[in-house]
């Protein structure tokens, strides 16, 4: 089975995939994690959830995976959340150690009774897209910290999911693998149209990958401002080193640094 | 071949300058070492044994306190026929035990995995079959049990389920957590979990308990043949070593000792072997460091 890339529109013509409604999560009654976020993710954005710890981003994230319920308010998909609506990327790679790289992948298959023999063909195409086709009979432990999170991104994308969630996925890499996977990531967006949230704490990160920029602060976890970034895919060094970034990257930078101010008159 | 050796072959074939004298001292080392490993507890068994043999006969100890190993062994080949069908009763016994132990204790491990309520209900019954001792609850059951075989049985089975029932609950539950929200999102059956990620997880801490098991069942055979005495239809090694004991047969009572000792050799080196082939591919302890 091969599936069709999807076609990327210009943003504000594109269809919604998920929103979130004034969603609040508390824990225990008193810890306010997430407060009144809003959002609409829409078909092919690629949108980063920006700020500092304890700003909820990964509380979001856990909401839109649904591993818990809002305390408050809806998250909800557009004509319904399907089986194969979901790919997830950790922090950690968060693969099974005990079996090769190309049964890692089959796993979401698996789950749905599917043999992999049946999903063969679509492993072999999703590995050979994140370039590891050569890896599928390598067992985890013989890869690198890049490769591995390289598999876990291949896991995530072999359902062709309507939505991707990435949870600072590469934020436990050096910082060479790091912008390669991220000229990877784009690459691989821009060939199979996937929508992204990717969760960070890198300005640099953010700015460089994403169309909108949610910057958020702490205590309570709330989204202080969106910010777009106009700048056309593909991207590469060129939009690594270009004024627009760096203004782009400053004014973000700026936005964050005012979440902090009052922590700091502590 | 190691990185090592073939930056030494390569050194010896070019004739350049790749091997410096510490790595020249690493390679002899780990050669000396590779020898020694076999090398070196066949020659101190060796050596235990010979001085055994002499201070028998230079102190011309008698046969009945204490035999020569020659005579160990020449009775163990002489009393061949009355020790061979003991030898299998008490592995009939340790290997069914063992067998039930697995049964019972992964049983158990997964039932409490799968209900905290169960967990909460049994545990602690596990817990005090484990800390009593053997040799005091034994005598209870041989009276309550008729059969023999299935007292002794029990009792074996006692000692050897609590390790395999602790190793694999620590093992379902040590699933990583990131592969667990991943089950959740993926909407996984709680079949589909313990198949695919929990008993896989729990695998390695299972073998560990499998080869504590594997000797304790064999000590719980034994202990509880000695509890049933040579009163029961007993007929197992522990009972031969019971009535040669009676009969101050001493060369046979260590010959059926040598024979229960090389019992548990045997069953820790199939253990051992079962938990590195299954490891082999990917778990960390059964792989070779660089």
């Amino acid at each position: 089975m091969t599936t069709q890339p999807r076609m990327i529109l210009p943003a504000g013509q594109r269809a919604p995939v998920l929103s979130m409604q004034s969603v609040d999560k508390t824990f225990n009654g008193n810890v306010v994690a997430l407060q009144r976020m809003s959002l609409t993710v829409n078909e092919g954005d690629f949108i980063s959830l920006l700020g500092p710890s304890g700003c909820g981003k990964s509380t979001a994230l856990r909401l839109i995976a649904g591993l818990m319920r809002p305390t408050l308010g809806r998250i909800t998909w557009e004509g319904g959340q399907g089986a194969d609506d979901l790919g997830v990327v950790f922090q950690e790679a968060t693969l099974m150690p005990w079996t090769t790289v190309a049964k890692n992948v089959w796993l979401p298959f698996r789950l749905r009774g599917q043999s992999f023999a049946q999903v063969k063909d679509r492993i072999e195409e999703v590995l050979a897209l994140v370039g590891l086709e050569k890896f599928a009979n390598a067992y985890p432990r013989e890869l690198s910290g890049g490769m591995k999170m390289r598999v876990s991104i291949a896991r995530a994308l072999v359902t062709n999911p309507r939505l991707i969630l990435m949870d600072e996925p590469f934020a436990a890499l050096d910082e060479i693998t790091r912008q390669r996977l991220n000229d990877d990531l784009l690459n691989l967006k821009a060939r199979t149209g996937a929508t992204v949230i990717f969760v960070t704490h890198s300005v640099f990160e953010s700015v460089f990958l994403s169309d909108r920029i949610l910057v958020m602060a702490a205590r309570p976890g709330r989204i202080i401002r969106e910010i777009a970034v106009d700048a056309p895919y593909p991207r590469g060094i060129d939009w690594r080193t270009s004024p627009e970034y760096a203004q782009i990257a400053r004014e973000t930078s700026d936005t964050l640094m005012s979440t902090l101010a009052p922590e700091e008159t502590h | 071949m190691s990185a090592t050796e073939q930056a030494l072959g390569r050194g010896k074939t070019e004739n350049t300058a790749m091997v410096d004298i510490d790595e020249l001292a690493f390679a002899r080392k780990k050669r000396v070492e590779a020898i020694a490993k076999w090398v070196l507890p066949i020659l101190v068994l060796s050596l235990s044994v010979w001085i055994w043999d002499r201070i028998v006969v230079v102190n011309a100890i008698p046969h009945y306190v204490l035999p020569r190993p020659g005579l160990v062994l020449q009775t163990l080949v002489d009393d061949w026929h009355t020790l061979y069908p003991s030898l299998l009763v008490t592995l009939q016994i340790t290997l069914m035990a063992l067998a039930v132990a697995i049964i019972g204790g992964v049983g158990l491990a997964v039932l409490f995995t799968q209900s905290k309520l169960a967990e909460m209900s049994f545990s602690p019954f596990a817990v005090i079959l484990q800390v009593t001792p053997i040799v005091a609850i034994a005598p209870l059951i041989f009276i309550y049990i008729e059969n023999r075989m299935v007292g002794l049985l029990l009792c074996a089975w006692i000692v050897a389920f609590f390790p395999i029932l602790a190793n694999t609950s620590l093992g379902l539950k040590s699933a990583d957590h990131n592969l667990r929200d991943l089950m959740l999102i993926y909407k996984a059956s709680r079949w589909q979990r313990l198949r695919y990620l929990q008993l896989p997880s729990a695998l390695p801490y299972f073998l560990g308990g499998l080869r504590i098991a594997g000797g304790l069942a064999l000590i719980g055979a034994v202990v509880a043949e000695y509890v049933a005495g040579t009163g029961g239809i007993g007929s197992g090694l522990a009972f031969r070593i019971l009535e040669a004991g009676y009969r101050l047969n001493i060369p046979r009572m260590f010959a059926a000792l040598l024979l229960i000792a090389l019992t548990g050799v045997v069953i820790f080196a199939i253990t051992t072997a079962i938990s590195h082939f299954a490891l082999r591919k990917w778990h960390e302890s059964a792989l070779k460091r660089e």
